[in-house]
């Protein structure tokens, strides 16, 4: 198993550096001036100039690829643009904001989408499954940055219930879990979690409903085991595609959504890129993409060491 | 699973308190002005501002003065500038060169931090913009500064509260430039290890206001500066607190809800809305326009005064009003209607579809011959209002007369670079016009930048590559004239040209519309990209 991990981080590297390439010449492609954003547009042609070499913009782009992997190597992301902060302080916030919003959004969304899952490949064509078929598909199709706003429109505009921006009173600095803090997360997490409440419910739903067709789970009623006992193995046999599921979705809402978070002024990294993108702010977007980007293949790495463990047969060469 | 279980039952607590709570009955202190910005950011706070007209107006007026400031006291008159921490200021008589300005400093003013305002410090504030190597230079506030004291060649402390500046050439419009420049405190830089990140989190200037929190990209807290030199702007409030909220639905929302008081730009569609809702909808003119910018390189049907008459006078501003639900000001100029540099311009920009077919048709089009114009817009932008459906109506009504209309729709970022490189550029991609939005408030960004000669892109900000010696001399003219008033009359006679030679195709104006809760006090909406948050006060 450990010459496994140790393969598989191998693995890993080559991808990693090709997701920084990748990175950084995807938002060398996109027009635009990143100088935009820190001079005013009347700025001379001679002082845009200036402004350029100092900033590094005037040398050839595999040499500024090269200097920016330097840096990131030793942990330095560089500096934004547009704010002049480290880009690591500014990403570290962000993420850990996004953390905060993707927990109670993956607290929710397992939670309900599991539950539903269950309940519809256990009563398979019941009115249960209806139902719960239905929540899913609802989840799945419901465009989220449009319940988002519905969702403000009910909860705080018109009743006045929840606060339908920012993370908290005086701002994400001092987060803490009490109540005055949770009221701010409950409309950008319910939103959040639809779409993977959604697919995980859909996947558990065919799983479970799968595992109870095949025979093993005859032969094992056959013998007089109890339904919980014939639950805990269709649990885990169900288990290591459920994973790779929720890693995946897990993914995602730890990525942020640049969508939710702008309706809601959530300052996670879906934020912080939406910003990153209109400003041109290079450093900042290369930054947050490649934090993004490692995360997830980081993320891959653990579920695929995960599968392994609880599933040795499906140990990749 | 315990810490799940756990945190579920946070969850459900939190839900349980909520629903017996009201969010608007959240108790904040009387007198607590929450504002939502459109800003993604909170502009930078060591001095000298980003994010434009918004970044002024929030952070620049608030915490820092000028030597020169803008008047923000009336709603009705023209806004014009004012003595800031100069208390009077003049080119030196004694200078045959009329280069030499001698700025008087107002004694006694005191930084946030206690340490004295004096000339000495205003020069340690011209380095920190243009002096590379001196130790306080700030990359970020330079971007920001230089380009908005061309004119300034040296300048020197005389004694502790007279300052001198020599300008490069003659330049009477020097106060309107160093309205754009903050003062910093020297010795707050200094205390905080003359780093202007700390400087960012604490920053000190001589403004009405003292920024108490700063949280990057959520939040700024600001309080009154009790000992503000200015007894009349001394801030009614407790506090006044800025949230960026960039999505306008979001903003709408925030204000609805009671977690903000104040709303910059709502969105046109909420507007009747939050009317009925009781909310105060703002709205004043102020120094912005938004054009088609024309180019006259050779070949463009621009250059012929009679093509860009007739599309002046075919567009139905009174129509494009109601689409915009009022929010607009229908162009009389290029200036809006009532601005002190006005004027009295012959050409009336009236909607008159028949007298532009004639004008079409003496210019030697028709049916027969029609006229096709590219032009370049956005689909979003800052300043560009709601670019999409007001150029789709722009391309109907000269379709009208007999102009046929092709856009080129490129991502705002792009389009500044195009305007930066000019209509000759390949990057203009041989395009007739472009539409764009001007920040209009001195004679230099709101006449000069646009039409001289010298300013031809990509030198500077002469898009069209229009040039016209007569329009140079008048422009020397603003230059070389001293006195305000008289300054004012030459700045009429080149809005006059603007106007009557048909430079731009003259839209509209924008509103500066903001929306406010009913329990907001004291508001006086300046015509001006800046306001004072001063006399205002909130209901408890």
């Amino acid at each position: 198993m450990l010459l496994y991990i140790l393969k598989r981080i191998v693995y890993v590297t080559p991808v990693a550096l090709g997701v920084s390439i990748f990175c950084f010449l995807l938002v060398h492609l996109a027009p635009g001036d990143p100088l935009t954003a820190i001079m005013p547009v009347d700025a001379t042609a001679a002082q845009q100039a200036e402004m350029r070499a100092a900033y590094g913009f005037d040398k050839p782009l595999p040499i500024q690829y090269g200097i920016w992997l330097w840096k990131v190597f030793h942990g330095d992301l560089g500096n934004s643009i547009a704010t002049g902060r480290p880009v690591l302080s500014e990403v570290s916030r962000a993420v850990g904001n996004s953390f905060i919003l993707a927990s109670v959004a993956t607290l929710i969304g397992f939670t309900f989408g599991t539950f539903f899952g269950f309940v519809a490949g256990y009563f398979r064509d019941s009115v249960l499954d209806k139902i719960a078929s239905a929540v899913a598909v609802l989840g799945v199709s419901v465009p989220h940055y449009w319940l988002g706003i519905v969702m403000v429109i009910i909860f705080s505009a018109t009743l006045g219930w929840l606060p339908p921006t920012g993370a908290g009173p005086d701002g994400s600095g001092n987060w803490r879990p009490d109540p005055e803090h949770l009221r701010y997360i409950i409309l950008p997490a319910i939103t959040m979690s639809v779409i993977p409440m959604g697919i995980i419910s859909r996947t558990v739903r065919a799983l479970v409903a799968d595992i109870l067709a095949q025979e093993f789970v005859q032969a094992l009623r056959a013998k007089g085991l109890s339904e919980w006992g014939v639950f805990k193995h269709v649990v885990t046999n169900a288990a290591p595609t459920a994973l790779a599921v929720m890693g995946l979705q897990l993914g995602y809402l730890l990525g942020g959504s640049i969508l939710i978070e702008t309706v809601f002024a959530w300052p996670g990294t879906g934020f912080l890129l939406n910003a990153a993108i209109f400003q041109r702010d290079l450093p900042l977007l290369q930054g947050t993409i490649l934090v993004l980007a490692m995360f997830f293949v980081m993320l891959n790495l653990v579920v695929d060491v995960l599968q392994t463990t609880l599933d040795p047969r499906i140990q990749r060469g | 699973m315990l810490r799940i279980t756990k945190a579920a039952g946070l969850l459900i607590a939190a839900l349980t308190i909520t629903t017996g709570q009201t969010f608007t009955s959240k108790a904040f202190a009387a007198g607590t002005l929450r504002i939502g910005m459109t800003a993604s950011d909170i502009p930078l706070t060591t001095g000298q501002t980003d994010q434009g007209g918004e970044g002024m107006r929030f952070m620049g007026y608030t915490v820092y003065d000028g030597l020169v400031n803008w008047d923000l006291s009336s709603s009705d008159k023209p806004s014009d500038l004012t003595p800031g921490l100069a208390s009077s200021y003049g080119v030196d008589p004694a200078d045959a060169n009329k280069t030499r300005w001698i700025f008087k400093l107002r004694e006694g003013v005191k930084f946030h931090d206690g340490s004295e305002f004096t000339a000495e410090a205003v020069v340690w504030n011209f380095d920190k913009l243009l002096k590379n190597d001196a130790p306080q230079f700030d990359q970020r506030q330079s971007a920001q500064g230089r380009s908005r004291i061309p004119a300034v060649g040296t300048y020197k402390a005389i004694d502790k509260y007279t300052l001198e500046i020599v300008t490069k050439t003659p330049d009477a419009t020097l106060p309107y430039q160093l309205a754009w420049i903050m003062m910093s405190s020297p010795a707050q830089w200094e205390k905080l290890g003359k780093n202007w990140d700390a400087f960012a989190k604490e920053p000190s200037g001589t403004g009405p206001w003292k920024l108490t929190l700063f949280v990057p990209r959520e939040r700024a807290e600001m309080v009154p500066n009790p000992d503000y030199w200015d007894k009349a702007r001394v801030p009614k409030l407790d506090k006044l607190v800025l949230l960026p909220l960039p999505e306008a639905n979001a903003r709408v929302a925030a204000l609805r809800a009671g977690q903000v008081d104040w709303i910059e730009a709502p969105a046109p569609d909420a507007v009747e809305s939050l009317k009925k809702a009781n909310f105060q909808l703002v709205v004043n003119s102020y120094p912005h326009n938004w054009t088609w910018h024309l180019s006259r390189a050779p070949g463009s049907p621009w250059n012929d005064i009679r093509v860009r008459k007739a599309a002046n006078l075919a567009i139905d501003r009174d129509g494009m009003k109601e689409l915009l639900s009022g929010l607009m000001i229908p162009a009389e100029g290029f200036f809006p209607p009532g601005h002190q540099w006005f004027g009295k311009p012959t050409f009336k920009l009236k909607y008159d579809p028949a007298e532009a077919k004639k004008l079409l048709a003496e210019a030697g089009y028709g049916p027969n011959k029609p006229l096709v114009v590219k032009t370049l817009i956005s689909a979003s932008g800052s300043g560009q209002m709601s670019p999409l459906p007001m150029n789709e109506f722009i391309q109907q009504n000269l379709a009208e007369v007999g102009i046929k209309v092709e856009f080129d729709v490129v991502d705002w970022n792009q389009m500044i670079n195009i305007w930066r490189a000019g209509a000759l550029d390949p990057a203009s991609k041989g395009d007739h016009a472009i539409n764009f939005s001007y920040f209009i408030q001195d004679p230099f960004t709101g006449l000069v930048r646009h039409l001289q000669c010298d300013l031809k892109a990509p030198k500077g900000t002469n898009w069209g590559h229009y040039c016209d010696p007569e329009m140079d001399k008048l422009i020397d003219e603003v230059k070389n004239t001293f006195d305000p008033k008289e300054q004012i009359l030459v700045l009429q006679k080149v809005h006059e040209k603007y106007v009557n030679d048909a430079l731009f195709l003259m839209v509209t104006h924008d509103t500066n519309a903001r929306a406010l809760s009913p329990k907001v006090k004291g508001f006086v909406q300046a015509k001006n990209w800046f306001q004072d948050f001063s006399p205002i006060t909130v209901d408890k």
